[in-house]
């Protein structure tokens, strides 16, 4: 069992691609669910929108890449619009079943061999983070200790961590705003909040949007990172854990989506480190669990984690009790 | 009380009958097969003919592809063999494969399967059950990489552009049989919306659970499928109760919110989904009875004679739940709790035991639908997820909460999804039921069935 290699692999999760793409995956689920109450289970789609936006504009069409990245917001923005008017009328679980169900239209629309040539089919895109990487001031690998990257990761990384915090202090300001109470009063009582005057429908429009285009930073950095776009990446699991990422670190608190991904993905890598060298060097024994079975391990305890946090501590590490979108109908 | 019980083993009577009387009918093992599917990119091709000849040349066996492309040959003896491919009896468009003939050898007792690629070399497999090639091993980030073959292409005809009249009866062979088990499985969803309120997100699971373990009863136990499902079914009426008893009513009786029910329910499905992967692996795997049957034409309907139980199974059940539902106390006292639980507590009915009934009843439907599934797709960890969105795509425009709309629900979904492969592609078929789910929920959400009541 080599620990040395064990916490390495763990420490660099904590900074890792992953991290940064869930953070802001919940980070803009934050705004919807945790500030407003939206229950948006289609958050992938967002990404996925986001994503497909830019990779289809520079690879398929040969267009820049900073049109890429406007067009993704702008199919970001318009998949709220889309998904929000008809559906911010509906109740919490009408609302969930919906969201779910277009994202999963998306997801095989995106996939379908029909559209292959515009969206490479369930093979994906790639090549269109050429305009990207030529940005990149980092010549050499750098770093100290387990966290030492290569130029390229290094760039992936700190332009991931840069927009990670800039999304928090957009959430920030916004929070503190009277628009942002408005949002959090929406999650208390929207009659009441109707019953002032306020246009509950446009408020929650514009917070589906602005979790959306959140959402679409996330998008832009999971494709980014890979150097590809696929499909199946984009699933219901990709909201799934996004929601369990924010309500371990605290539905509507600013640093909780991030502390949330953080965690998350440093339990996660440690454990299937763990796992997989006990198998190897024979602690757990072989008939008990092989060397694949270690990957579906990890996610049984993420539905475990999910689980435990709402029974015993909905409000997760650092949220309040009282700010609670949960007990409500 | 006496009622129930009456019907209780009226339902154990007709799925005894079914179960035992069908064996001899539907019985087709030989020790040695050799067999497959043939497939154009993701379409099945029906009426293939393909010739098994043995080492010295003699002619074993001959047969055609059916609606599904699939076709098996029973050999006498193992050894090597030689299939052939008939390029001739290829319909038009097709491309013929590089090879049009794969020589293998069949180990005792062995399945074999061979495949043609239609187009590409001919290469052989390894055998039954053929391995994906997707991700089993995760990416990193990825979550659980489950990369799925979307568009199953075990329901789909040949993809010819213009629709032919049989072409259509098969579409809608295929939508009642794939509609009739769809309603079964989503009678647990609705019912215990009704009860409790809650959206079972991992509901799908259950699906999933009653194919799972009645592969494993059935491969691993080397039970006959028809015991193995009768089992199966008893096996997950108990899980039903136990996640009622163990969890759920606990969890209610914390006064746990119904969006924090639904949100444990998410982290249900993920657990469930996951043991399912750790324990079944990644593969498609097949029943060992019933799998490969050609299709009979009835009238301008084609099924093969699984199908027709498979039918008749789930009718039969349907008519049973319905009967129990309107003529027996317990029944009534089901309506009566969906309809206005506290109304129903105060009128003297144990609202926690027509729960953990429904709970039992739902999730055993469930596994059975599992079953059926397993019968006419294949076993595989992801069941639970690609059939839970047209779960509720069915309860939804049935009527969320209401027996009878999930069942015409399922059915209509059912048929919905098969001949919707005229119009759009097949590969979307999916998404054009849940597209319809949407445009239910926003003019009618109360679905067909449904009473009106306040959804936003």
């Amino acid at each position: 069992m080599d620990w040395g290699f064990i916490f390495d692999v763990s420490a660099r999760s904590l900074v890792g691609q992953e991290a940064i793409v869930y953070a802001l995956a919940a980070i803009g689920l934050n705004v919807q669910f945790g500030y407003t109450g939206l229950l948006n289970f289609g958050q992938a789609a967002f990404a996925a929108v986001a994503g497909y936006g830019l990779a289809t504009t520079v690879a398929t069409f040969g267009l820049p890449f900073w049109l890429g990245i406007l067009i993704g917001f702008a199919g970001a923005a318009l998949l709220a619009l889309l998904l929000g008017i008809p559906t911010l009328r509906l109740r919490a679980d009408y609302l969930a079943i919906v969201t779910i169900a277009a994202s999963e239209i998306i997801r095989l629309t995106f996939r379908s061999s029909t559209l292959r040539d515009t969206f490479g089919g369930s093979n994906g895109l790639t090549g269109f983070t050429n305009s990207f990487f030529d940005l990149n001031p980092y010549e050499e690998p750098m770093g100290f200790g387990p966290w030492t990257f290569g130029s390229r990761e290094a760039w992936v990384l700190t332009v991931g961590w840069v927009l990670v915090l800039f999304a928090c202090l957009i959430v920030w300001a916004l929070m503190r705003s009277p628009w942002g109470r408005v949002l959090k009063a929406i999650r208390e009582d929207e009659d009441a909040v109707r019953s002032v005057g306020k246009n509950v429908y446009f408020y929650k429009m514009q917070s589906l949007a602005i979790g959306g285009l959140i959402g679409a930073l996330a998008g832009f950095m999971f494709s980014i990172a890979n150097a590809a776009i696929q499909p199946d990446l984009y699933q219901p699991t990709f909201t799934f854990f996004a929601y369990t990422i924010l309500i371990l670190g605290g539905a509507a608190r600013v640093f909780g989506p991030v502390v949330g991904a953080i965690i998350f993905w440093f339990v996660l890598q440690f454990l299937a480190t763990l796992i997989e060298s006990g198998v190897r060097a024979d602690i757990f024994p072989f008939s008990l669990m092989t060397t694949t079975q270690v990957g579906p391990v990890r996610f049984m305890l993420v539905g475990i984690i999910l689980i435990l946090l709402l029974v015993f501590r909905p409000q997760g590490i650092f949220g309040n009790r009282k700010e609670l979108v949960f007990d409500v109908r | 009380m006496r009622t129930l019980s009456k019907a209780v083993l009226g339902l154990l009577a007709i799925l005894a009958v079914a179960f035992l009387g069908s064996a001899p009918a539907l019985a087709q093992e030989a020790d040695e097969t050799i067999g497959g599917v043939i497939r154009d990119d993701r379409d099945p091709v029906e009426g293939v003919t393909l010739t098994v000849t043995d080492a010295d040349g003699a002619e074993v066996g001959t047969t055609e592809s059916d609606a599904d492309g699939r076709w098996r040959v029973p050999l006498p003896a193992p050894g090597e063999y030689v299939v052939t491919l008939d390029v001739d009896t290829l319909p038009e468009g097709v491309p013929p494969p590089a090879e049009p003939s794969i020589t293998t050898n069949v180990g005792g007792n062995q399945d074999r399967s061979v495949a043609f690629r239609l187009g590409e070399p001919g290469r052989e497999p390894a055998p039954e059950p053929s391995p994906r090639d997707d991700a089993e091993a995760p990416v990193e980030g990825a979550p659980g990489a489950e990369v799925e073959t979307e568009g199953e292409a075990l329901e789909e005809p040949g993809g010819t552009a213009t629709a032919r009249p049989a072409q259509v009866w098969q579409l809608l062979s295929n939508g009642l049989r794939f509609g009739l088990i769809l309603g079964l499985a989503s009678l647990g969803l609705s019912l215990v919306f009704g009860t409790i309120g809650l959206v079972n997100f991992s509901h799908g699971e259950l699906v999933a659970f009653g194919a799972i373990t009645a592969w494993f009863l059935n491969i691993s136990a080397g039970i006959h499928l028809l015991p193995a499902a009768l089992i199966t079914i008893v096996l997950a009426a108990v899980f039903g109760w136990a996640q009622d008893r163990g969890f759920w009513r606990p969890l209610r009786n914390r006064g746990t919110g119904l969006i924090t029910m639904m949100i444990i329910s998410v982290g249900v499905l993920l657990l469930l989904r996951f043991s399912y992967l750790f324990i079944f692996g990644g593969e498609r795997q097949q029943y060992r009875q019933f799998v490969i049957q050609s299709a009979m034409a009835i009238g301008p309907f084609r099924w093969a004679p699984r199908d027709m139980w498979i039918m008749g199974i789930s009718t039969g059940l349907m008519i049973v739940v319905s009967l129990v539902l309107l003529k027996t106390r317990a029944g009534k006292a089901v309506r009566a709790v969906s309809d206005n639980p506290a109304l129903a507590a105060s009128s003297g009915i144990y609202v926690d035991r027509v729960v953990t009934n429904v709970w039992v009843v739902g999730t055993a439907l469930a596994g059975l639908a599992g079953v059926l599934f397993g019968l006419i797709q294949s076993v595989d960890y992801l069941m639970g997820v690609r059939i839970l969105l047209l779960i509720f795509a069915a309860v939804i425009l049935g009527g969320l909460g209401t027996a009878w709309g999930a069942m015409l629900g399922g059915i209509l979904v059912g048929i919905l999804v098969e001949v919707s492969t005229l119009l759009i592609p097949p590969e979307l078929k999916n998404a054009g039921a849940l597209a319809i789910m949407v445009i239910i929920l926003l003019i009618r959400p109360q679905g067909l069935l449904g009473r009106r009541e306040r959804v936003g």
